[in-house]
């Protein structure tokens, strides 16, 4: 059953000015309270350890580009956002990318293809800060990859015990 | 000859769309540098969007909004729900061959100057649906000035990419092109 209260509120109540101070005081308090806003091209967030950003390709500490064209990323990238051309070498490795793009566009960073890779050859960095005018801007080329990826250490060095 | 309305030029001299009495009138000179510098930090400095976001990528953009990421410090925090009220189209998730029209018709109505950013891998190429009912990119039916890859781009990376179509507003000028 309905319980019927009778509230009849006062002339100052019915003028909502109450009401209205109230919500300002709430709004002074958080001028003087501590901002939580990351201002961003000054301040940076410090990302995870996981986070999966731009991919790149990497060097090994004698120089050498890791990747050796195996077409195992090509095939497993999700959007086909990769695309390998292969090269042929004349010393034990035998095969070089001798052609590797990364549509920018079409990665959708999810990090596949540094899981699949057998060579720990491409990694995904942490830079996400790739906004381009047009389309052909974002294909990043070898050159490109391999300046952002630059030197990770490997200390198996697989290649030079075969 | 055709002549147009503005400033006696025939229309064959034109290369791109007048936006208003100035435009193209003057050679470059003292008092055109000057202006551009004004008119282009006013067209920069307030970019007011119009609130298009499709999927998943919208939710960054609210993000971005949102007090953390506050895009309201570079001005663009008016969101717009009407395009005749916009400058910006941020095209934020995946356009399907039965939405393109109609990002079309949206474009259309929105008054000059209008910029286009591109957001996320859909809007862009398609992302990674290569179907016969997702547009590969919006730029198939709109002319873009941005594209920001990500799946879903970080709002550092949206705001990024305003920053960027900001340095382009930069290089407009009202000269007359010689």
């Amino acid at each position: 059953m309905a319980i019927v209260v009778d509230r009849r509120i006062g002339f100052l109540d019915r003028l909502y000015l109450p009401g209205i101070l109230r919500g300002m005081w709430v709004t002074l308090k958080h001028l003087f309270r501590r901002k939580v806003t990351l201002r961003y091209p000054e301040q940076r967030w410090k990302f995870p350890e996981g986070f999966r950003g731009v991919p790149a390709l990497v060097k090994d500490q004698e120089g050498r580009t890791k990747c050796v064209a195996c077409y195992l990323c090509q095939f497993v990238c999700p959007p086909k956002a990769i695309t390998i051309e292969a090269g042929e070498m004349s010393n034990v490795v035998e095969k070089y990318p001798e052609k590797f793009d990364i549509n920018m566009l079409r990665c959708i960073y999810c990090g596949l293809c540094e899981e699949v890779c057998p060579e720990q050859a491409i990694f995904l960095s942490k830079d996400y800060e790739v906004a381009g005018s047009t389309r052909t801007e974002l294909i990043f080329d070898k050159e490109r990859l391999l300046a952002i990826g630059g030197m990770r250490e490997d200390p198996i060095m697989k290649w030079a015990h075969k | 000859m055709i002549t147009s309305q503005i400033g006696q030029q025939p229309l064959e001299q034109q290369e791109e769309r007048k936006l208003g009495m100035l435009d193209g009138r003057f050679g470059p000179n003292i008092v055109t540098t000057t202006l551009d510098l004004v008119f282009n930090w006013a067209r920069k400095s307030a970019l007011w969007p119009m609130s298009f976001g499709l999927a998943c990528c919208a939710i960054e953009m609210m993000a971005a909004v949102a007090s953390r990421y506050d895009i309201d410090r570079f001005g663009a925090g008016v969101y717009r729900a009407t395009p005749r009220q916009s400058d910006l189209m941020i095209v934020a998730g995946t356009v399907t061959e039965k939405m393109g029209p109609v990002v079309k018709r949206l474009y259309d109505q929105m008054p000059d100057p209008k910029w286009v950013i591109s957001m996320g891998a859909c809007a862009t190429c398609g992302g990674p649906f290569p179907t016969y009912s997702t547009m590969q990119g919006v730029d198939r039916v709109v002319p873009v000035d941005v594209y920001i890859p990500g799946c879903p781009p970080r709002p550092e990376a949206l705001l990024h990419g305003i920053l960027r179509l900001q340095d382009k507003i930069d290089k407009m000028t009202i000269a007359r092109r010689v």
